[in-house]
């Protein structure tokens, strides 16, 4: 057992000699890699409760420590790789652009855009699931749709709402209404005849059943759709206003920068967009544990 | 079959809009042009047609109705103009005609198929390792399902013209991108994948005193199955995207990406829509082709409901 476990670190030592003969800073940066891993081997074999954050945590740092060193030793141009130091300064130093960007694309483009589109979604799934014939038609139209590349029909938005946050808008709203829409007609045909059948014991109304049963049981899928197109809703605007915008926003600063060659700049709109994206998904995330706290995938996490 | 009847209604009711649609949309412009087709123009002069509203112009021009259906560059052009198009510019060149919308069609297909097949293999090869090695799976497992979460298409531009400026153009810097957002999806469900798999039928093949090796290929694989479909889907349709939103930069190149962008600077829309829906087309056999591959194969594995 002992012989097993040493042999890929023995592998390693081998690959990290190998590569400092070749080019001492192969060699650096493989001891780097190596080591790092060796580390995460070591803290992943324990079980203690803090393991679970501290290993991706390192890990992350170790790709970031590893970008910077590469790029440091191999005297990588900036217009190729910019180190990570390199666009943490970029975003100290510019936030007051990255912030009206984000404000322009997020707040004014994606926001609304998903907020409607999410609304009109849920609201023709309602429809659909009241009309048994509504919904043998719409449903698989709208998984045809959800399917498509959406995002192509920028240009034509664009054209018609104009440069600024209405056309971003309208591409963010055709882009998660068909992902809602399929998700919210599954969950509301997510509950058993036994629950229906009680349902109608107590001669409830169609409006009241849809209140008290169908809604609630429909939740869990409902916010599965709201999550995918919380990440939809930031790419559409995104990719939007490379089809043209006011100069301000990240699609714009984005598509501008790679033409300067400032990929300093590109990356620190990456990074903002990352981070917006994260605490999108984990807003809504957070309102599904809120909602739907009854599911058995929300239970025993507390 | 049942299900016919009410998608066909739905479609139709679609068509049906999008004629409706045309006649606010597209009147401003046909007003404009009353010369041409041999009548006057109510409200005179460009200026006062601009400040009356689609509607009203539609109700002081009813003349000018059944040429909004066929105008040159409307702003929104009739469905049987665009497929007029699509046919005119899919059958009417040679398909290795840049005017052909096959060939920038296959363009885009090309860079998207090398650079799903790379991102899928890639992300089943990263797949096993998670499942087998605890270290891998708690360090890289909690990025890769966050990564879902951020706009990765957004660095499609960069990536381009990176790889342009080191000497790499054509087809490889979109299969990049294409690799790239097939990746993480098959990574994430080929995981899920290969742990479905429960404990009685791991416990057996412990019984049988398997190697790692055959539960992998005896049980895990064949388990993974279902899911790993589920993750092509999605991960081929994002590549697809990304191919598209890969050929933007790259200006009046190939590929169904460029063709929107040159409709756009020229104001072609019946162009856009052409490589609209031709893009469509390409996503719907894409996931009709790994639909049928999955069907063939659940049913060969007696997996098929």
């Amino acid at each position: 057992m002992s012989r097993l476990l040493r042999r890929p670190e023995v592998f390693g030592a081998g690959l990290v000699l190998l590569g400092a003969l070749a080019d001492w800073r192969l060699g650096a940066v493989l001891a780097l890699w190596f080591g790092a891993w060796w580390l995460n081997a070591q803290l992943a074999a324990g079980r203690g409760a803090a393991t679970r954050y501290v290993v991706p945590v390192l890990f992350g740092v170790a790709l970031l420590i590893l970008w910077e060193v590469v790029v440091r030793l191999w005297d990588v141009p900036l217009v190729i790789l910019p180190a990570p130091s390199d666009i943490w300064a970029k975003i100290t130093t510019s936030t007051h652009l990255l912030w009206a960007d984000f404000h322009q694309t997020f707040i004014k483009g994606a926001l609304p855009g998903y907020a409607m589109g999410c609304a009109a979604g849920i609201a023709v799934g309602i429809l659909a699931d009241r009309y048994g014939f509504l919904r043998r038609g719409l449903l698989p139209v709208g998984n045809f749709m959800a399917a498509l590349p959406i995002v192509g029909t920028a240009p034509i938005f664009v054209m018609w709402f104009g440069f600024g946050w209405q056309s971003k808008s309208a591409v963010v709203f055709t882009m998660v209404f068909f992902p809602v829409l399929v998700n919210t007609v599954a969950g509301l045909r997510a509950t058993s005849a036994q629950q229906r059948d009680l349902m109608a014991t107590y001669a409830a109304s169609h409006a009241t059943t849809l209140w008290k049963l169908k809604l609630p049981a429909a939740m869990p899928f409902v916010f599965n759709g709201l999550k995918i197109a919380s990440t939809l809703a930031l790419i559409g605007a995104i990719v939007a206003e490379f089809f043209g915008s006011p100069i301000v926003g990240m699609g714009f600063r984005i598509s501008t920068s790679v033409g300067q060659l400032a990929l300093d700049m590109v990356w620190a709109e990456i990074a903002v967009a990352a981070v917006a994206g994260s605490l999108f998904y984990g807003a809504v995330a957070l309102g599904e544990r809120w909602v739907t706290f009854w599911h058995p995938s929300q239970r025993g996490r507390n | 079959m049942r299900n016919l009847v009410p998608i066909l209604t739905v479609v139709a009711v679609i068509i049906g809009i999008w004629y409706a649609a045309c006649i606010p949309m597209n009147i401003h412009g046909t007003v404009n042009l009353a010369r041409q087709h041999g009548f006057e123009a109510q409200p005179e002069g460009r200026r006062a047609r601009l400040q009356t509203g689609a509607f009203q112009l539609v109700a002081m021009n009813p003349q000018a109705i059944p040429f909004v259906w066929s105008e040159e560059k409307p702003r929104l052009p009739a469905p049987h103009q665009v497929v007029a198009e699509l046919g005119a510019s899919t059958f009417g060149f040679a398909p290795t005609d840049k005017r052909s919308l096959v060939f920038h069609a296959w363009a885009t297909l090309s860079a998207t198929f090398v650079g799903f097949l790379i991102g899928t293999l890639a992300g089943i090869a990263l797949a096993v390792g998670i499942v087998h090695n605890r270290a891998m799976d708690m360090s890289v497992m909690p990025w890769a399902i966050a990564s879902q979460t951020i706009p990765i298409l957004a660095i499609a531009p960069m990536i381009i013209v990176v790889l342009a400026s080191v000497g790499l153009t054509g087809l490889l810097p979109k299969a990049v991108i294409s690799a790239y957002l097939s990746f993480f999806p098959v990574v994430v469900g080929m995981v899920k994948g290969l742990r479905s798999p429960d404990g009685m039928q791991l416990d057996l093949l412990k019984t049988y005193s398997a190697s790692q090796a055959e539960t992998f290929f005896k049980l895990r694989l064949p388990a993974s199955m279902p899911y790993l479909f589920a993750s092509l889907k999605i991960g081929a349709a994002a590549s697809l995207v990304g191919a598209i939103v890969g050929e933007l930069p790259s200006g009046g190149g190939e590929g169904l990406g460029a063709r929107l962008l040159a409709g756009t600077y020229f104001g072609q829309t019946i162009q856009i829509w052409a490589a609209l829906f031709m893009a469509a087309i390409v996503a719907a056999a894409v996931v009709a082709v790994l639909n049928a591959a999955e069907r063939v194969t659940l049913r060969r594995m007696g997996m098929a409901q």
